[in-house]
């Protein structure tokens, strides 16, 4: 395989940007484009509905490298520019299409255009209801905590006890609301997801969960409530939708590429030849687990980038990462290495859950998948080694 | 190669441990990075760069 002339990375986030890192920390000294559809240079989310969010944070400090940094990748930055159409065509040069109506031809093409929030039917119509996807985003949700006194957060993942969490502290009354019985209980199991429910109820938050949202009610162009399933309203002056994102691919749907929950790709993240997906877009066949699996986190971006940026300049490894994620809720850190599959068999191996200091291992028919460490973060790293020795004795 | 961390921004998910552990370890307690050695040996400066490729926080910065 020759070595590309161009690469042309759509997405200037997290991993998009660490792909072109990667490329020149292994030497290609070819061009690079870096195509995004945001006017800000590459910024990181994590700390958009925490750190921004709370205020604790001037919003350039997102920021993922400074200016003179990234002047000196010598890549092409395209802001302000959305990647509308991927012709794949010709065998060797493929052409991207944007918004502004320019075309990037390139040798390579690397897709990391991440995901974009769902929205609630009626959400666009009313002032109010926010997403929490861009700094934009969080920057505008804070301008709505700063002078609503009700706050609803529709949906229960990660993302919305986060927002949940922030918001309580800033003084808001805090309704949370969502299908599952507990926060993060899809994410972390009952066990961890009950102990989560105490805490956002110490805390204050009103948790009205297990019950499906239904819609939103306005007056005067702004939101006033929220619809629940159960018949009852939830009043809010502001209320914020986290439930989920979908794979931001409706630019590729003549694109030839199989997408289906994502770019779908081999076990070395090529969706084609010439071709490849990373962070949160990319769908891979994950070798170690024998099926495709998609990873919405901040570590898997860069990490997938190392092995794409390596991919196109022709190593052959497959991607088997250990997952991780974490979150920041009050005072509780809680960080997860592996997977914690539903059902899983949940022990805890370090540490004491009534002091809210404990790592939680997590079985599926007897093998360790993950671990899960509240406030016992190395302790949870070294159980990580659990997770590796088990994924390996499958290989 | 020079090594600096940022306890501030870390996020203690200790990843850096896992690339270079001879270079970085987490405080017992609250999981913050803890640098081992501030000068580490060429043999180790590509487990260190890929430490600070891969740190979620943006923790780790390299001066050569």
């Amino acid at each position: 395989m020759t070595v590309p002339a161009r690469v042309l990375v759509v997405g200037a986030a997290a991993s998009g940007l660490a792909t072109v890192e990667a490329l020149r920390r292994k030497g290609y000294a070819g061009g690079i484009t870096v195509l995004g559809d945001e006017p800000h240079t590459p910024y990181d989310r994590p700390p958009l509905s925490k750190q921004v969010l709370s205020g604790q944070w001037e919003p350039a400090r997102t920021a993922l490298r400074t200016p003179e940094v990234l002047a000196g990748l010598d890549a092409e930055f395209v802001p302000g520019d959305a990647a509308i159409a991927l012709d794949p065509a010709t065998r060797t040069t493929r052409t991207v299409r944007t918004e502004r109506g320019r075309e990037h031809r390139a040798d390579a093409i690397v897709i990391a255009t991440g995901m974009r929030a769902r929205v609630l039917p009626g959400q666009r119509d009313l002032s109010g209801v926010h997403v929490l996807r861009t700094l934009d985003d969080a920057l505008a949700l804070r301008q709505d905590l700063l002078t609503c006194a009700r706050l609803v957060v529709v949906g229960e993942g990660v993302l919305g006890a986060e927002i949940a969490a922030t918001a309580r502290k800033l003084g808001l009354d805090v309704t949370m609301t969502g299908p599952q019985p507990a926060p993060m209980a899809l994410q972390v199991g009952p066990l961890v997801s009950g102990l989560l429910a105490e805490l956002h109820s110490e805390q204050g938050v009103r948790l009205r969960l297990g019950i499906g949202v239904v819609g939103l009610t306005g007056e005067h162009g702004r939101v006033a409530g929220v619809k629940l399933a159960s018949g009852e309203t939830l009043p809010a002056d502001a209320a914020v939708v986290a439930i989920g994102a979908s794979p931001a691919t409706e630019w590729l749907a003549d694109s030839g590429l199989r997408l289906d929950n994502g770019v779908v790709c081999d076990s070395r993240c090529r969706a084609a030849d010439g071709i490849y997906a990373v962070g949160d877009v990319a769908r891979w066949h994950h070798e170690g687990l024998g099926r495709l699996i998609r990873l919405e986190n901040r570590t898997n971006a860069t990490e997938q980038a190392q092995l794409v940026a390596g991919a196109i300049l022709g190593e052959d490894r497959p991607y088997l990462p250990v997952p991780y994620f974490w979150t920041d809720q009050y005072d509780a850190k809680i960080q997860v290495h592996g997977m914690l599959p539903i059902g899983a068999e949940v022990d805890v191996v370090d540490g004491d859950v009534s002091a809210r200091r404990f790592v939680a291992r997590y079985r599926s028919d007897g093998v360790v998948t993950g671990v899960l460490g509240w406030n016992m973060p190395k302790q949870a790293r070294l159980r990580r080694q659990e997770v590796v020795d088990a994924a390996a004795a499958v290989l | 190669m020079k090594v600096v961390v940022d306890t501030d921004k870390c996020v203690a998910a200790g990843n850096c441990v896992a690339a270079a552990m001879d270079v970085f370890d987490q405080r017992d307690e609250d999981g913050i990075v803890v640098l081992l050695n501030e000068y580490p040996p060429a043999e180790l400066a590509e487990d260190v760069r890929n430490a600070a490729a891969i740190c979620p926080a943006l923790a780790i910065r390299i001066e050569d």
